[in-house]
């Protein structure tokens, strides 16, 4: 089925970007184990694909199958209530407007966001469709074109959810420093 | 430019996907509106703070050698319907599917002349590169280790006429680097000795061969297809060290092996 040269330039041009697929898969399924065998079942499937892959870009390739795999991944071993948001086509006009940021100064936003454990948490608690933009923009630093590719929507699409995502990560952010400032 | 149609236009300046002649005009107008610029500044801060932040997770060095002997495998085996690789409910699928790999003992002839093809050392790259690809060839051939032994007083021996060195052999399993064994390889068109040793689920592989005479401290090649490769030479040999372990640990066994034999 894989020729020796399809192998190798797996190796060379897949392979690098094994650690960016790890990192969408860790967040996608929020569990080790689990993005250790979507990783696995993704691999597989891009060695198979490879011929598809011409000229491109290979980390956003790759970035569409590894979220591939996890959507199906999620669809078999998550409770429907969690895999309902995925298969919402109106994910985007259904729900509701991003709130306020709660009116705090960036100064005071950088005191709480200094709280690593805080940041990993509000964006572990995103919504996937929201969650996977952030990681893709944020931590992979892909360019809209390249994430509205892996997610096969238009590109307003994508900013509409970053801008979302990026609101409630600020509210959530701005809603606990309320809650210590109270506690006090 | 006015705040309507500013606002809409700071999370695409944030994220550098303005083109030239917009993004001028809406600096232009952060350069006089506070509350624009404030709202673009508490973009920017907390986009600069998640990205500092948040975890980045890397791929565990287990799981990287588990998919290139999966590649291998699959490289080898023409497609299989039905192949066992069924969703698992729980963890005995994971098991399934290594025991698929396991007992594919049809596959390993084939398997091992496609990789051999495959990863063979392409004369003329970088040393550094020829280190990684035997390190990778040695965890997909099942070929390891010609002599295995975490003796050695068994291990260095071995390598007695088969090659024109004799590669100090030394156990560090008294502080988590365990000795498994040694083998044959080649780099740059000549054989050398490895010696593989262990650090939990890692495997380190240690090249040993003639050098031509300088003296050399501790070097550490750039990184290459995510393993580090740490190098150094005393005079009469030169050592390449190769592992998927952390860098820090990996330089911590270097350190180890540089240091002078214990008296006998
Ligand atoms: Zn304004």
């Amino acid at each position: 089925m894989s020729d020796p040269e399809t192998l190798r330039r797996f190796e060379q041009v897949v392979l690098p970007h094994l650690d960016a697929a790890y990192n969408l898969a860790r967040w996608l399924t929020r569990n080790p184990q689990d993005a250790d065998d979507v990783v696995q079942e993704a691999m597989l499937r891009a060695l198979k694909y490879l011929t598809g892959l011409r000229g491109e870009n290979a980390r956003p390739w790759l970035l569409t199958i590894v979220r591939q795999t996890c959507y199906t991944w999620l669809r078999n071993n998550r409770p429907p209530a969690e895999v309902y948001i995925l298969d919402q086509d109106d994910f985007d006009l259904a729900t509701s407007p991003p709130g306020e940021d709660g009116g705090g100064d960036p100064e005071t936003l950088v005191a709480r966001i200094e709280d690593r454990t805080l940041v990993n948490r509000l964006i572990a608690a995103l919504p996937v469709p929201l969650r996977e933009v952030i990681v893709l923009r944020e931590l992979e630093e892909l360019a809209y074109r390249e994430i509205a590719d892996i997610l096969a929507v238009p590109i307003g699409t994508v900013m509409s959810r970053l801008s979302r995502a990026r609101a409630r990560l600020r509210a959530g952010l701005f809603r606990h420093l309320g809650e210590s400032d109270r506690g006090l | 430019m006015d705040c309507n149609q500013a606002r809409p236009q700071l999370q695409s300046r944030l994220d550098d996907a303005l083109a030239a002649e917009p993004a001028a005009a809406l600096d232009g107008h952060l350069a006089h509106c506070p509350p624009c610029r404030r709202a673009f500044h508490t973009l920017k801060t907390a986009q600069g703070a998640i990205r500092e932040h948040a975890d980045c997770f890397r791929a565990p060095g287990a799981l990287r050698s588990r998919i290139l002997a999966e590649l291998a495998a699959a490289a080898a085996a023409p497609p299989v319907s039905g192949r066992g690789r069924a969703r698992r409910s729980g963890h005995p699928g994971r098991l399934g599917r290594w025991g698929w790999f396991g007992s594919g003992a049809a596959l390993a002839a084939s398997l091992t002349l496609v990789i051999t093809l495959t990863l063979a050392p392409v004369p003329g790259a970088p040393l550094e590169d020829q280190v990684v690809s035997a390190h990778i060839r040695s965890l997909m051939e099942n070929h390891l280790m010609d002599i295995a032994s975490s003796d050695r007083h068994t291990v260095k021996p071995w390598f007695n006429g088969r090659l024109d060195l004799a590669p100090p052999v030394r156990d560090f399993e008294a502080v988590g680097f365990p000795l498994a064994g040694g083998r044959l390889d080649v780099l740059d068109q000549r054989p050398v000795a490895a010696l593989v040793y262990r650090r939990r689920q890692h495997v380190i592989n240690l090249f040993i061969a003639p050098a031509d005479g300088a003296a050399a401290g501790l070097h550490e090649a750039s990184p290459t297809r995510g393993y580090t490769v740490l190098y150094w030479s005393d005079g009469g040999l030169a050592d390449w060290l190769v592992s998927d372990l952390e860098r820090t640990e990996l330089l911590e066994f270097a350190r180890l092996l540089r240091s002078p034999p214990p008296a006998q």
